[in-house]
């Protein structure tokens, strides 16, 4: 059938989908994410590391 | 147990990403980061059995959403934690680097049922591969493509309503066009 032409990429299962909008979403996705990875690494953990290894050491 | 420094860097190193993993699970900064301490132990007292060479960050994602679920499922019992409030907490979170126009779409992310969410963050901001997320969720790869794909289209429905002015008043219209021209 002729509707075939427009089908191509016939493997999306969203095809209402807007490129802009799911590229938006994977840009605030990673903001999100890098507002939290850009804290870096609290002190508590690298005192949790630091305290583990000087415990080991005593053994 | 000794912990090698190269070991020591490659935990220390998987930390900032762990954490932001742990807040979109919890929803919680505090609980988020208990989450975390209680991974970095249980990971250090296994260490031995972390296989060298492999993806460190993985292994550890892996451990802590083991242990997560595993608390969660108790603590479900114990206080009826329903989708409202961790969008709740969600919000409140403080967070003072956090752009304001994100805000509408952390509360979009909360509405997300939470095998979707955690498919989605997984693949679209922690850098792993669909193989790697089913690994660390202990799925088929199958799985986490259809999470994820229905989660970006949840989260698009979510997006063209609560951002109809982004993308003009007619969104709806407009991907119709789009489509009609590719064609």
């Amino acid at each position: 059938m002729g509707v075939r032409l427009s089908m191509q990429g016939g493997t999306k299962p969203e095809p209402n989908l807007n490129r802009e909008i799911q590229s938006k979403i994977g840009q605030q996705l990673r903001a999100v994410f890098d507002d939290i990875v850009e804290q870096g690494v609290p002190d508590r953990f690298v005192d949790l590391l630091g305290r583990l290894d000087e415990r080991t050491d005593e053994k | 147990m000794s912990l090698d420094p190269s070991l020591r860097e490659a935990v220390l190193a998987a930390v900032p990403k762990l954490r932001a993993f742990a807040i979109s699970l919890c929803g919680n900064v505090d609980r988020a980061d208990d989450l975390v301490q209680e991974t970095l132990l249980r990971a250090l007292a296994n260490i031995d059995s972390f296989q060298r060479g492999t993806n460190m960050s993985a292994w550890l994602f892996t451990i802590l959403r083991n242990h997560f679920h595993s608390e969660y499922r108790k603590r479900r019992r114990e206080v009826e934690d329903g989708d409202g409030s961790y969008a709740e907490t969600l919000k409140s979170q403080p967070d003072q680097t956090a752009r304001l126009e994100l805000q509408e779409f952390r509360e979009a992310l909360a509405k997300l049922p939470p095998d979707q969410r955690e498919a989605l963050i997984l693949v679209g901001a922690s850098g792993f591969s669909y193989e790697e997320t089913a690994e660390i969720c202990g799925c088929a790869v199958g799985t986490i493509k259809s999470r994820v794909n229905r989660a970006r289209t949840r989260l698009a429905d979510l997006m063209s309503i609560e951002t109809a002015d982004d993308f003009g008043p007619d969104h709806a219209t407009r991907a119709v066009m789009t489509r009609n021209s590719a064609d």
